[in-house]
């Protein structure tokens, strides 16, 4: 037995598809997003249809919120200090105080609730969901589903989404709220501000399609992470490290994909909602 | 009672690497066949393009008139409902116990009753040995005991075709030959048409009615075990008799020089071994698929090795070889197709 056709032959054995895309990195990349975006029109196409796993749904809903609540309002505290520090300095240099806490409510709901959801949704309930169907596929659980008549994206994947996107929405008013307290929380206690300027203030610059708009980012947000996340798991190959590697590729193309759809949708509003006052 | 799978002309690559190509094979109805080949050879790939997990490139696969390559997603998921598939480790739901496993076809296919469900399920975990193991979680039991689970939800919505993929990896001799007369029974019981994927060449030798072997990106052969168990065809002969002499290689096929050293050493390839008798069902009865042992030999004119057709040395008695002859006083049941075009014999390459 010679080395070099010993060698030669393993190589050729398995992970046709990494081979292909190493030899071909444009088309590879054009396909990888092609079939990402044809995973998520499947889902789409599978939502209205019967039956609704509603279990899996409340067990994912419940496992994703079990998973993000806590850090979530743990990361919005601070979050929500650092905007108020921030402007508690800015405003004073401006001359501005009264309306620290108009740009303080203004920064939480439309910018900072959103990207923290965002975080939390691809960090927590990502990663999990991804980790999930990944070990599943791996185990030959999803070709087995397949087998048995069942399609795993309407029975797996539908109630992940959906889940994700409930979550997503409730998260986004839980980080408005804890943020927009700790805040207050900061502004007055620690800054020294008036509590009755800051409460006044709050309606000043901001309206309630800011909170719309906010919502509406969670909500695609909550899709997005889903589909990836879903996506990556349900492709993942070669053994326990595909697993890993697939849950790593998948929070950071969520990541790059929210805060890209973060900018074109703010772009969006500003355009079809005019700002207060002007 | 089992269905025809009719597979012409299938052809299978991953980027520009053939898997392999132009398999034609016929399974017939109710009969236990088992695709060989070395390791890498593609089995487990040709076994999910006959579920449609893969896309074949070319060819077509036949059962029932529909055309598995080319049926839209939702008509596959209704025909997938006649296979029942064995995968190598079980591929158990691991969130479920093992009840829920088994009954999962069940809850999502049929509107049964709670009850009959039960009914149902706890028939199947009788009949492959797994009763009272029923609240025990996939992680929690032997991987031969998963391999029985597997089965066991495999055959719950009574399938026409069962598919099996290793049954022997990462089993004991024992536990092996457990499972291989489990199938045995199973086809006697049940009519289903078996394919079993394995490279273990006792489970070839003993179990199936047909014998295929992929090699070298084609099918060497498939049909009648008599006829390859007496093939001399020399890919045939190294695979069947495990022997390191002949055109396998390690890696994959030798090289020239190789096979000019090796009939230069003065190597003959040693004779074939005798044809062991098949394993019968254990309750006596006689299956569909079964045929009288030596009777494609003598119809094709073949000579069997000597010492064919006999029970090994050392097994006690001779109810075997007397249950043998009462098979061979044996008429063809109803709706098989002739002999003679079943055996004949596909050999390419």
């Amino acid at each position: 037995m010679s080395h070099p056709a010993w060698s030669a032959s393993t190589t050729h054995t398995r992970r046709p598809e990494r081979e292909l895309m190493a030899s071909e990195p444009i088309t590879g990349g054009l396909r990888t997003a092609g079939n990402l975006f044809s995973f998520g029109l499947d889902t789409v196409v599978s939502l209205p249809r019967r039956p609704f796993q509603i279990r899996e749904f409340i067990q994912q809903a419940w496992f994703i919120a079990s998973v993000t609540i806590l850090p979530t309002a743990l990361v919005s505290i601070p979050f929500g200090a650092v905007i108020a520090l921030q402007l508690g300095t800015l405003t004073r240099q401006l001359g501005a105080q009264s309306f620290t806490g108009a740009a303080s409510v203004l920064a939480v709901v439309r910018e900072a609730s959103p990207i923290v959801t965002a975080l939390l949704i691809a960090g927590a309930a990502g990663s999990a969901i991804c980790a999930d169907l990944g070990s599943r596929k791996i185990r030959e659980e999803l070709d087995a589903m397949q087998v048995l008549g069942i399609n795993p994206i309407q029975r797996l994947v539908v109630p992940r989404v959906v889940a994700c996107m409930l979550i997503g929405l409730l998260l986004n008013g839980l980080v408005s709220v804890v943020g927009v307290s700790g805040g207050y929380f900061f502004n007055v206690i620690i800054q020294g501000g008036t509590p009755g300027a800051y409460l006044a203030s709050f309606t000043a610059l901001a309206q309630l399609p800011d909170l719309w708009s906010a919502e509406i980012k969670a909500v695609i947000f909550g899709f997005i992470a889903a589909v990836v996340a879903s996506y990556k798991g349900m492709n993942a190959g070669g053994g326990p490290k595909g697993v890993g590697d697939a849950v790593n590729q998948s929070v950071v193309i969520t990541f790059m994909l929210l805060f890209f759809v973060n900018f074109v949708v703010t772009a969006i509003y500003f355009q079809v909602v005019p700002a207060k006052g002007s | 009672m089992g269905v025809e799978v009719k597979v012409e002309g299938l052809t299978k690559s991953f980027g520009r690497q053939v898997i392999w190509s132009d398999v034609s094979l016929t399974l017939p109805a109710g009969e236990i066949s088992v695709l060989l080949g070395p390791s890498g050879t593609g089995k487990s790939v040709f076994l999910k393009n006959l579920i449609g997990l893969l896309k074949p490139d070319r060819g077509s696969i036949t059962i029932q008139g529909n055309d598995l390559t080319k049926l839209s997603e939702r008509k596959l998921y209704e025909v997938r409902k006649l296979f029942g598939v064995l995968f190598q480790d079980g591929a158990l739901f691991g969130s479920m116990n093992l009840y829920d496993n088994i009954a999962f076809p069940l809850r999502e296919h049929t509107r049964k009753s709670e009850s009959e469900v039960k009914r149902i399920v706890d028939d199947k975990m009788e009949m492959v040995g797994l009763a009272g193991t029923e609240r025990k979680l996939p992680g929690e039991i032997s991987g031969g005991m998963r391999k029985r689970a597997g089965l066991a939800r495999a055959l719950v919505l009574d399938p026409e075709i069962v598919l099996v993929d290793e049954p022997d990896s990462g089993l004991d001799p024992v536990r092996t030959a457990y499972i291989n007369q489990l199938f045995v029974d199973l086809n006697q019981q049940i009519g289903a048409t078996f394919l079993i994927v394995t490279h273990d060449v006792n489970t070839a030798r003993t179990v199936p009615d047909n014998i295929g072997l992929l090699y070298r990106r084609h099918l060497a052969m498939f049909g009648p075990r008599e006829m390859l168990l007496s093939s001399e065809e020399p890919v045939v002969r190294q695979f069947l008799n495990a022997q390191r002499q002949g055109p396998i290689g390690m890696s994959e096929e030798k090289d020239v020089g190789e096979l000019e050293a090796e009939r230069q050493a003065g190597y003959e390839m040693p004779p074939l071994p005798p044809i062991a008798l098949q394993l019968l069902p254990t309750d006596g009865q006689v299956r569909a698929g079964q045929r009288p042992p030596g009777a494609w030999c003598q119809a094709n004119g073949v000579t069997p090795p000597p010492g064919s057709f006999q029970d090994p040395p050392g097994v006690a008695g001779s109810a075997g070889n007397a249950r043998h002859a009462q098979s061979s006083g044996w008429t063809k049941p109803a709706g098989r197709a002739d002999d003679d075009t079943l055996a004949l014999p596909r050999v390419e390459g």
